[in-house]
């Protein structure tokens, strides 16, 4: 019986969207409780990609965790092995090579690229630029082209090693990149007008999604979607770790913290992460790229087959494993969705007690239904795409 | 010896002078810290369960502190020492860019502390995630359920103790 004030009230019902949802890019599930078009209430259910990352690596060694940590944001491996590699370098207190350093570098922001071409490739052909989709998948084509070429993988690179590298750069890399870069300037600046002035694609994204930058650390935020609220944090900025303090680059930031905001730093930051890679191919040094720590890197292939001292070096490692000291570290990189942190506890075996992988994915999907709340249901598809949850990482 | 320093189970330079913002924690609840160290440079300060929260708001509203931005919460399973578990939390304060890490050493037959999300919001799912994965209880969490797994799974997979070649049925969900 409706309320006499109330006539034309509706009845609130509930939208299961997903697990398996052409907008779910990834697999989550939002139950929305919806009174007409208007969320009410949005609860987000995740889990369903766990693959029991941290108890696999409980049980193998410390560098066969490396293929594992490919699987998280399998858009970016790269920058996940480094962050592990770097969390166990710090575990063991070694530094590795300068040359080491740039090339991780170099492979890391490449990746950011190829994976802000995935996060804003499909988030667009979702609110209906199909076009632009294209686009992007060329480019990131032209990406894993490069990232093939310094390990023979496109998509689960596992080309970090722990002190090291699994290969130097190619001899015609720089030649390489340069062919594709051009190529992918151009077709982001395609999409950039494509989209950036399109009145469909702004009144779908402007407005929508919004958060405040207290709200935004309050829900622990981090990476291009804290940036859209106008906040400066970023670790190659606050914390250079690698060879980021001998760049020159900007740190985009938004300005009211909404979905187009978040489109806008993305775009922007490719267009940085090209330019680093470029100064850092003038200045990239000569030398080793594997530090020479025999606890740390076997041998020489050739000394392990003609020297029984190699060879003993070489099985001791394999088996055992590297054995970092009794302790704990944490090691956190700027992934391209926020802060990629590892926490790694070490009892002085081969073995890990603890890996422990802080995903920004996580952390920032958290907040989706809060920012649902109140608004269309057609925002919901926006607003996922630009949170750009990745299943892998989120769910473990 | 500027504090109280016990012994440790991660091994640690807990003889360096503490940072600045351990010292803060130190002077405020010095009975209230376990230990503390800085091993590889990360601070890091062990407290008491009882005191967690009152020591969460103290870095979060402390002007020179500010650790607003939660990172992370996981525990850690050190079977077969008691306490059995610890939980672990990163910190960040985004005004003053530093870094603290917090352990609350929990017993293995009561593996219970209060809630932080009173705190910071974002501890919500992470509390869950632990909840999950070690059976940790946080006293007072709006909705302490799994988060990763399902709800019929039985036991919590990250225990030392739990196989990891164990299989459980797969159940359908409820509604």
């Amino acid at each position: 019986m409706a309320e006499p004030e109330n006539e034309l009230h509706t009845d609130e019902m509930i939208l299961n969207i997903g697990p398996s949802h052409p907008a779910t890019h990834g697999t989550v599930r939002v139950l929305a409780t919806l009174d007409g078009e208007n969320i009410v209430n949005a609860d987000v259910e995740i889990g369903y990609l766990h693959r029991a990352f941290e108890k696999s690596c409980e049980h193998g060694t410390w560098q066969q965790a490396f293929p594992y940590t490919d699987r998280l944001n399998y858009n970016s491996a790269i920058i996940n092995n480094v962050a592990y590699a770097m969390g166990v370098e710090k575990l063991l207190g070694i530094d590795v090579p300068e040359r080491c350093r740039f090339i991780r570098t170099i492979a890391s922001e490449i990746s950011r690229v190829a994976d802000h071409l995935t996060c804003i490739g499909p988030s667009a052909m979702e609110v209906g630029a199909f076009s632009t989709f294209l686009y992007f998948v060329e480019a990131r084509e032209l990406m894993w082209d490069l990232i093939e070429s310094l390990c023979g993988a496109r998509l689960t690179n596992n080309y970090v090693r722990i002190g090291g590298v699994k290969a130097d750069l190619p001899a015609d890399f720089a030649e390489k990149l340069k062919a594709h870069f051009v190529k992918t300037r151009q077709l982001i600046d395609d999409v950039d007008k494509l989209l950036t002035h399109n009145r469909i694609f702004i009144d779908r994204m402007r407005g929508t999604g919004v958060l405040s930058a207290e709200d935004a650390i309050d829900w622990g935020w981090t990476g291009p979607c804290l940036r859209s609220t106008g906040v400066p944090l970023d670790l190659r900025k606050d914390e250079p770790y690698l060879v980021y303090d001998q760049v020159d680059f900007d740190v985009p930031v938004g300005e009211y913290g909404d979905n187009f905001d978040r489109y806008l730093v993305r775009m922007e930051e490719m267009h940085q992460s090209m330019r680093m890679v470029e100064q850092l191919l003038e200045k990239i040094p000569e030398g080793p790229i594997n530090v020479e720590d025999t606890r740390v890197r076997w041998p020489a292939k050739q000394l392990v087959y003609s020297r029984m001292e190699e060879l003993i070096n070489h099985f001791k490692i394999v088996f055992e494993g590297v054995q970092p000291p009794k302790g704990e570290a944490y090691a956190a990189v700027e992934s391209p969705n926020g802060e990629l942190g590892f926490y790694l506890v070490s009892d002085g075996s081969g073995k890990p007690v603890k890996v422990r992988c802080r995903p920004p994915g996580f952390a920032n999907l958290q907040a989706l239904g809060p920012i649902l709340k109140g608004g269309m249901l057609s925002d919901l598809v926006p607003s996922f795409g630009m949170i750009n949850m990745i299943g892998g990482e989120c769910d473990r | 010896m500027d504090a109280p320093v016990e012994g440790n189970r991660a091994a640690g330079d807990s003889d360096e002078k503490p940072s600045p913002a351990v010292q803060r924690v130190l002077e405020r609840f010095s009975g209230d810290v376990l230990s503390r160290h800085a091993y590889r440079g990360d601070d890091t300060l062990v407290i008491k369960r009882e005191a967690v929260v009152d020591v969460c708001r103290f870095l979060k509203a402390e002007p020179d502190l500010r650790f607003d931005l939660f990172l992370d919460l996981t525990a850690v399973d050190y079977l077969p020492v008691e306490p059995r578990f610890e939980v672990v939390i990163h910190l960040y304060s985004t005004p003053h860019g530093l870094r603290m890490r917090l352990k609350v050493p929990l017993a293995g037959d009561d593996p219970e502390m209060d809630t932080l999300t009173s705190v910071w919001r974002a501890t919500d799912w992470f509390e869950r995630e632990a909840w999950d994965m070690y059976g940790i209880v946080f006293r007072g969490h709006p909705n302490l359920k799994r988060i990763l797994l399902y709800e019929e799974f039985e036991g919590h997979p990250l225990r030392k103790d739990y196989p990891i070649d164990k299989r459980q049925p797969l159940i359908g969900p409820k509604n």
